[in-house]
């Protein structure tokens, strides 16, 4: 009568396999990393490094070996020339760095000007041009940061809060969170250490205060961002603010996932089906892997239909927002979950687990 | 129950019909019709890089106003003291910016002290020391309250100056705001030639008449020695040949006689004899008055006009010019003489402009923007529609009415709002399609569950849809959390993509455990209670 993608009574073993899973996150963080280290840092574009782009459509066929050649001798700093779309198109983007008293306008002439010479009889267009001085470019990185230090703290409390039914050890949570950050202004940190420090302060004090669930939310929100920066690293995409914004959304994302499942723990649990705590997680993620596997798969669908069609401007959004849904996706049920295995005591694990609500009470 | 479900389909088909009048005057050419008039002034707002226009933000640099404004008050202290029999020399902006000065006659402290605290209330005396030939070197530095006021002078008149200018220049609906830090944020929707706008919209425009020193010899003029109260600008030379001429140095007086602010009027006129353009000036009274006595003083000798620091011409005063207007030749062309005579006419900026960011979209690129935009759109819609009356049957139909609606609400929601719709917000979009089917699968999969326990069908329903709107409500709220802190630290294009995704995500709420509901009642209310459901 009607379909299933994932059959009923699925019973995958996935705290079993928790090991291999562990395993493969920490290879794909590591390629991530290494490729970043070797490769001195994340490629900013524009927004956060400053500089010029024009995107630049010639009406007749120009090679794009030509177009180099041509700018190469205008000694702008930092020149990349870049093909968009395909050949018979002749469009491209090029890249500059920003000089101390340069003008975008300056620059855009000066590319004219070698264009005009060298390429004489293609007419072009420049269909986008942007500017960003170092000023502000300095902002947007501390903006972006600022995003992501308060996305960590909000999504912390609330799962605490909602998952645990333990708002005091959030609100503590949130003061000492507070209390950290205020700290490291207040002797001047860069802004790339205050985010780190709201890292690392989330992750101890959720770790002492056994907030376990918002300690795997977090875990596996660090997980998804880091594993898909890296990607985004070996692949040689540019950061930019809507790649900020693309991670953000996927830790939105990624964390609907892991509620999904943790919300069907807290059912379970509620239960008291005698089974521990292994078995309870198991039976639930198995669940919703019908319905996991199933939205993820749409929302994959729908974002691959952006990644094809939606044009050059959102084409990095949306293989951001790809690579999230599936480390997302796989995070939840291999990360999100047997985290809480993990940090349980092994003495706990074979007793039969009780309801969450009346742990609170305890 | 029927009572029930029949006030929920009434305010289902109330929450339609107003989605659908917030929509209408958005369809094209729907203004002009007679039902255009009837409906409200709600349209969805298409961001630049959806429409093409410019994005500039342009940085104010304030300390320059502000030290402005302290030479001009060392004049003022300096033509007050005499007035009183006090002699005050040298006044001059230190870094700060501070003011130095002395006074000529220790014994007059007293005296020169009262009149700073009576005319003088915005200074503090930072220092005074003694010195020789008794004479007391004074530091004066502004209240700090008097700098925040002159700061915000400063920005409200550089706002006004852009948006006058922009007026003048043309463009239809700009957004003019001032940001923290000192910045004007400008938008100019729909605009053909961004580097004419920037350059009206940047340039200070700071007109000043200043008398020329022909009397320094050429080689002392390139060692840079022009003697006390004058300085070196650039003539410019422009042939209608070549425009890129050699400029010349040129030696003026550094007071000028006469500046802008006299300015009535600027017009682009041509000039006769050669088919050139230049900029014809009126001053007010008061200007024509100065302009007739500096002319009617210097007869013979030559006047420059200097626009920031540059001397465009300096004809040779033949004679008295009285009634008030005069003219900046110097071989322009139409558009440079048009675009001249609008920034003198808006006025000078209080401080000099940067611009720190420019994003500028051609009208092409954001058409193929839309397009691609509404193509992906459509073909995740349709694949998820197609998917979903498959795999979940009439269920799957009722998830496909209620995707198409919750498309319907979340537009009609940013027309409501006057929320821009961005390219990243088409993006929003589909990402909302993805959510607002998730809310179905979840429930969809509950009732499955449900339905494999052995609960009838309506039960299977009913419990379904309560157990997955707590989930749903979980769920749905970290991505509303981040949907707002995308919109507070985003800039417009992100900030259109938390937008309609927020929007996107209520939406979805209120269509997935709302309206689908009401499909099902009436579904099952129309079947025998033990048939089975397709699901």
């Amino acid at each position: 009568m009607s379909f299933h993608l994932i059959k009923p009574n699925t019973k995958i073993d996935f705290i079993g396999l928790r090991y291999y899973a562990f395993a493969l996150s920490a290879l794909m963080i590591l390629a991530g990393m290494t490729s970043m280290v070797l490769k001195g840092g994340p490629r900013y574009g524009i927004d956060f490094a400053g500089g010029v782009i024009l995107q630049t459509k010639f009406e007749t066929p120009v090679k794009i070996d030509d177009l180099k050649k041509s700018l190469e001798a205008t000694n702008l700093p930092g020149l990349v020339v870049q093909q968009l779309g395909k050949d018979k198109d002749s469009e491209y983007l090029i890249r500059t760095s920003l000089m101390e008293n340069v003008t975008s306008a300056q620059v855009q002439k000066t590319v004219s000007d070698a264009m005009t010479k060298d390429l004489a009889g293609s007419k072009y267009t420049f269909k986008r041009i942007e500017m960003v001085g170092p000023k502000v470019g300095e902002d947007l990185r501390g903006k972006a940061l600022e995003a992501l230090y308060y996305a960590i703290l909000l999504i912390a409390i609330y799962i605490s809060g909602r998952f645990e039914h333990r708002w005091m050890a959030a609100c503590i949570m949130a003061a000492g969170l507070f209390a950290g950050i205020t700290a490291l202004q207040y002797f001047n940190a860069p802004q790339v250490w205050l985010v780190l420090g709201a890292l690392v302060i989330t992750l101890a004090l959720c770790f002492f205060l056994k907030l376990n669930y918002a300690l795997g939310a977090i875990v596996a929100l660090i997980h998804d961002v880091l594993v898909t920066a890296g990607i985004f690293s070996i692949l040689n995409k540019e950061f930019d603010l809507t790649i900020i914004a693309a991670l953000l959304t996927l830790i939105g994302y990624s964390l609907n996932d892991t509620i999904i499942v943790y919300d069907r723990i807290r059912e379970v649990r509620g239960m008291r089906t005698g089974e521990t705590l292994p078995q309870v997680i198991n039976h639930s993620v198995n669940n919703t892997l019908s319905r996991t596997v199933l939205t993820s798969g749409l929302a994959f669908l729908a974002v691959f239909s952006l990644f094809i069609f939606g044009g050059d401007v959102i084409h990095d959004f949306a293989l951001a927002m790809l690579i999230g849904i599936v480390v997302g996706t796989y995070s939840s049920i291999y990360v999100a979950a047997p985290i809480i295995v993990s940090l349980t005591p092994p003495e706990h694990l074979a007793a039969p687990v009780a309801p969450l609500k009346a742990k609170a009470k305890a | 129950m029927f009572r029930n479900l029949r006030w929920r389909i009434i305010v289902s088909l109330v929450v339609l019909a107003v989605a659908v009048i917030l929509l209408l005057p958005s369809a094209p050419g729907i203004k002009k019709t007679t039902l255009g008039k009837l409906l409200p002034d709600t349209a969805i707002n298409l961001g630049l890089d959806l429409k093409g226009g410019i994005h500039l933000t342009l940085g104010v640099d304030v300390d320059k106003a502000i030290e402005n404004n302290m030479a001009g008050i060392g004049q003022d202290i300096r033509a007050v003291a005499r007035e009183k029999n006090l002699a005050v020399i040298k006044p001059n902006v230190m870094s700060g910016p501070r003011l130095e000065a002395q006074l000529v006659g220790a014994a007059n402290q007293e005296a020169f002290e009262t009149l700073l605290k009576k005319d003088f209330r915005n200074l503090k005396i930072d220092s005074k020391e003694n010195q020789a030939e008794d004479r007391v070197r004074y530091v004066l530095s502004m209240t700090p309250e008097f700098k925040k006021e002159l700061a915000k002078l400063t920005l409200d008149q550089a706002v006004k100056t852009i948006r006058n200018r922009i007026d003048q220049f043309g463009v239809a609906e700009p957004d003019i705001r001032r940001q923290e830090g000192n910045r004007i944020q400008v938008q100019l929707p729909g605009l053909s030639d961004p580097e004419r706008a920037i350059a009206v919209i940047g340039k200070t425009a700071h007109l000043e008449f200043k008398l020329v020193d022909d009397t320094v010899d050429p080689a002392a003029i390139r060692q840079g020695l022009v003697g006390p109260g004058r300085e070196i600008i650039p003539l410019m030379q422009r042939s209608t040949g070549s425009n890129a001429g050699k400029d010349v140095p040129l030696v003026v007086m550094k007071d000028a006689v006469m500046t802008g602010e006299h300015i009535t009027d600027a017009r682009a006129q041509i000039e006769q004899n050669n088919n050139q353009f230049s900029v014809g000036l009126t001053f007010n009274a008061r200007g024509a008055r100065i302009f007739e006595r500096v002319t009617e003083e210097n007869i013979k000798k030559r006047l420059a006009i200097v626009l920031d620091g540059k001397c465009y011409s300096a004809p040779v005063i033949q004679d008295k010019i009285a009634g008030g207007k005069a003219q900046i030749t110097g071989s322009f062309t139409q558009d440079e003489a048009r675009d001249l005579a609008i920034v003198l006419r808006a006025g000078a900026l209080p401080a000099p402009v940067s611009i720190l960011e420019q994003r500028t979209v051609g009208p092409t690129l954001g058409q193929e923007s839309i397009d691609a935009g509404m193509t992906a759109t459509l073909i995740a819609a349709v694949a998820i529609v197609l998917f979903m009356a498959v795999y979940y049957g009439v269920a799957g139909l009722f998830a496909n009415a209620v995707l198409m609606l919750n498309i319907v609400l979340t537009l009609a929601g940013l027309a409501l709002f006057g929320a821009t719709l961005t390219l990243p917000g088409i993006a929003g979009i589909i990402l909302t399609i993805a959510m607002a089917v998730d809310a179905n699968v979840l429930i969809y999969e509950r009732i499955r569950e449900e339905l494999r326990l052995g609960l009838k069908a309506a039960e299977a329903v009913h419990k379904g849809y309560d157990r997955a709107m707590l989930a749903i409500l979980d769920s749905n709220t970290t991505n509303v959390l981040v949907a707002i802190i995308l919109y507070q630290f985003g800039t417009g294009p992100i900030r259109g993509f938390a937008v309609t995704l927020v929007l996107g995500i209520l939406m979805s709420m209120f269509t997935a455990i709302f309206i689908s509901r009401i499909m099902f009642d009436i579904y099952l209310s129309k079947r025998p209670a033990d048939a089975a459901v397709s699901i």
